[in-house]
């Protein structure tokens, strides 16, 4: 070959090479006929989501013309994805997010602020569910997303297990919980289960216990006070399930999922477990249905000063816009249609949560005894998670904690105010440094 | 460089006006020329991602800034002061997690080089079954990453897994039931690791030895062996000093990657690993992905680079002077 065309030859592989290396930019997806949606995942799998959102999707095509493109986010991903997203400008129109993370990604300035204006745009504030849309972003600020599908904790157990230990009802208050749950204790069976090596999960009962104690984890100014003594009795109260009363199975420190606290209620391993409404999932773990009761967490009988008569916090997912979306005309509309009270009924319904517009509620489907012990929670004894910009940092370092806390009452090492303390002093001192 | 003195075989005449010096330069140049797209794209793909990793440690690049990293405050030192004020707790956390790495790498890379070398030695005889073997040790390095610790994740678990079921039910060694020990928590996930990785690890010592093994002449072993040597002498005095330039980088490679490894503890115990075996790439991913703190993970990174330029560099300028001596 001669010098001249190969030279030119390599030049032109090198355009071609840097404009693909930079490009990446899908501008044919933002056209005003289509949006991407990043979906996160809601049901027993990915592809269950695809199956469960495409008839939506199809219905809101023909409605408005505008096609979405659909994309389902496994939860270790979703986050991860947002921040590169955030951080590249190029990202979905819509999307999903945890709405614990509300404060955080609105602190981004990633998401579109839903003011008053254009909360009328999708049928105004008042369609939903007043808990739900307090979890949304900080307060004093307008929402960085709305309330998509409700979640709410509950106290679920098994029937059969109760029946054969001659216990007639769920526990009512948190003494009553440890009595039942010492009664359940026996031969390779345990009372309660934990997902106590879980992060997310403690840092959301540290949230909870913490509010029953009156702690609150950060200032009205935001700035962090992690290490109060009110968080410090509501961790001892946490761990205590398993060090001090003994109805949790130790090797539940290494459970780090869902799936294997299910797997040991559908079992009869294990006879209670505080979790979000997960019938479904139950159901696959192998669960006799008609076995499987829930109640609301417990209270304690004698409350301390200062209490919050909370027994979950306001859980769920957020729908929120892109601020960058070439076409926020047609996002706002899909939103709106995601929150439609037919569209709210269905999903929900598909998915075992709950509805966040009052409207969707008089369905048939949220009729059920157990629906109404959620929505129940959710509409009256639910806090949101505190709505700061380091939410996220303090899930990750007081659930970080806890889970050290549960590994050395499982090895042996003992677990008290003290040690606890300096856990939190430790948390609250890197995320005030951090921040 | 032939065409430097002879010149090139050109399929056509050359054009009027060109002098042979225009035609010396394009000999020369052309292995530039050829060169250029892959330094290219190592300046894309590795350099400027790390130069805009120095970059960014010196930001103060939190979850309000990551939208438009030009307005995150200049943090000058900051972010390094932070992370190495061994009073506080952030640096504190991560000198424990380095030290937990040091032994962790040491540990690991001793452990494979040991099990490769044996191997390798072993197999060096010619018998029945030798290549239905070498391949079978292969396969824990053939295998998928995240398929194999995943496994690793489901035997070391303590009610259901297979090791205490083995160790303790079968032989009896550990407790059971209630006693039995953890993996996955605790003192012992230290130990998890180090095993999963050396698993992981030590075929690829085992291969690079074999191949080493094969450029050993046999008539060093045939003299050595007339001179009496046995078989423990031939080993010492032959194989391991005919092996040392494959050891030496053997060695520098293992390091690197076991210092480095990321996907081991991630896979085996999730997004938050247990403070025994809380590895610095995890610490720094901690650090910067789940607390969203973007100019300080950049800045332990940066310091691990620091770290192990320096290591190396000791490493090869100590290897090479040997190898001058010798």
């Amino acid at each position: 070959m001669r010098f001249g065309k190969l030279a030119s030859a390599l030049a032109l592989t090198l355009v071609a090479v840097t404009a693909a290396a930079c490009g990446g930019g899908d501008d044919d997806a933002n056209a005003p006929k289509k949006l991407v949606y990043w979906a996160s995942n809601q049901g027993t799998s990915l592809d269950h989501d695809k199956e469960v959102l495409q008839p939506q999707l199809d219905a809101f095509e023909k409605q408005t013309g505008i096609e979405v493109q659909l994309e389902v986010i496994g939860w270790p991903d979703l986050l991860n994805r947002i921040l590169a997203a955030t951080t590249s400008g190029a990202g979905p129109d819509v999307l999903n997010i945890g709405n614990t993370w509300s404060a955080s990604l609105q602190a981004t300035g990633a998401l579109l602020p839903f003011d008053d204006a254009t909360l009328e745009r999708i049928g105004g504030k008042g369609r939903f569910l007043g808990p739900s849309l307090a979890a949304t972003g900080a307060e004093g600020q307008p929402p960085a997303a709305v309330p998509l599908y409700g979640q709410a904790y509950g106290l679920y157990y098994n029937k059969k297990l109760f029946k054969e230990a001659g216990i007639e009802r769920p526990p009512a208050t948190w003494e009553e919980l440890i009595e039942t749950g010492k009664k359940l204790t026996k031969d390779g069976q345990w009372g309660l289960t934990l997902q106590a090596g879980q992060v997310t999960e403690n840092a959301h009962y540290a949230s909870i216990l913490g509010a029953q104690h009156g702690a609150e984890f950060f200032a009205a100014d935001g700035k962090p006070q992690l290490a109060s003594d009110q968080a410090v009795a509501a961790l001892q109260q946490y761990v205590d399930l398993m060090q001090k009363h003994k109805i949790v199975n130790p090797s539940n420190a290494e459970y780090t999922d869902t799936a294997k606290s299910l797997k040991d209620v559908a079992d009869g391993k294990a006879a209670m477990f505080m979790n979000q409404a997960a019938a479904g999932s139950f159901e696959l773990a192998g669960m006799n249905m008609d076995d499987l009761g829930v109640a609301p967490i417990p209270l304690p009988a004698n409350p301390p000063a200062g209490h919050r008569k909370v027994t979950s916090f306001v859980a769920g997912i957020n729908l929120a816009v892109f601020e960058n979306s070439k076409n926020r005309e047609g996002a706002l509309e899909f939103v709106k249609f995601l929150t439609s009270t037919p569209a709210q009924v269905e999903l929900n319904k598909t998915y075992g949560s709950l509805p966040v517009v009052n409207d969707a509620y008089s369905d048939p489907a949220f009729q059920g005894a157990d629906v109404k012990v959620f929505q129940d929670t959710l509409s009256n004894t639910a806090e949101p998670m505190p709505q700061v910009p380091q939410e996220s940092q303090f899930e990750t370092l007081v659930g970080t904690a806890m889970k050290e806390m549960f590994a050395d009452v499982a090895a042996g090492k003992p677990v008290d105010p003290a040690s606890i303390k300096s856990k939190l002093v430790q948390a609250d001192e890197q995320l005030a440094a951090g921040s | 460089m032939t065409t430097l003195t002879k010149p090139a075989p050109a399929p056509a005449p050359p054009g009027p006006g060109k002098s042979a010096r225009a035609r010396v330069w394009r000999g020369m140049s052309l292995p530039y020329l050829l060169l250029l797209p892959a330094v290219v794209l190592e300046l894309l793909i590795h350099l400027v991602p790390m130069l805009v990793g120095i970059g960014m440690s010196f930001l103060k690049l939190t979850q309000f800034y990551i939208r438009n990293w030009a307005e995150a405050p200049v943090a000058g030192l900051d972010n390094y002061r932070f992370v190495l004020d061994f009073n506080a707790a952030a640096g504190r956390a991560l000198m424990s997690s380095f030290w937990v790495t040091v032994q962790y790498t040491v540990a690991s890379v001793a452990l494979a080089w040991l099990l490769g070398t044996a191997g390798a030695v072993l197999m060096q005889r010619e018998f029945r079954g030798r290549g239905g073997l070498r391949t079978l040790f292969l396969v824990p390095y053939a295998l998928p990453m995240y398929a194999a610790v995943i496994t690793w994740a489901f035997m070391f678990q303590r009610d259901t897994g297979m090791v205490n079921s083995i160790l303790g039910d079968t032989l009896g060694l550990v407790g059971t039931g209630g006693d039995a020990p953890f993996w996955l928590i605790g003192d012992n996930s230290f130990w998890s690791l180090v095993i999963v990785s050396v698993w992981r690890n030590w075929p690829f010592a085992f291969l690079i030895i074999m191949a080493g093994l094969q450029n050993i002449p046999r008539d060093l072993y045939e003299a050595a062996a007339i001179d009496g040597a046995g078989w423990w002498r031939q080993f010492r005095s032959v194989t391991q000093p005919m092996l040392r330039p494959v050891n030496q980088v053997l060695f520098l490679v293992l390091f690197l990657w076991t210092f480095n490894d990321f996907n081991t503890p991630y896979v085996l115990f999730g997004e938050s690993a247990p403070k025994e075996a809380s590895l610095i790439s995890i610490h720094i991913y901690q650090s910067s992905f789940k607390t969203w703190n973007f100019g300080l993970g950049s800045a332990m990174s940066v310091l691990l680079l620091l770290f192990l330029l320096l290591v190396t560099a000791v490493y090869l300028a100590v290897t090479s002077r040997r190898r001058t001596v010798v």
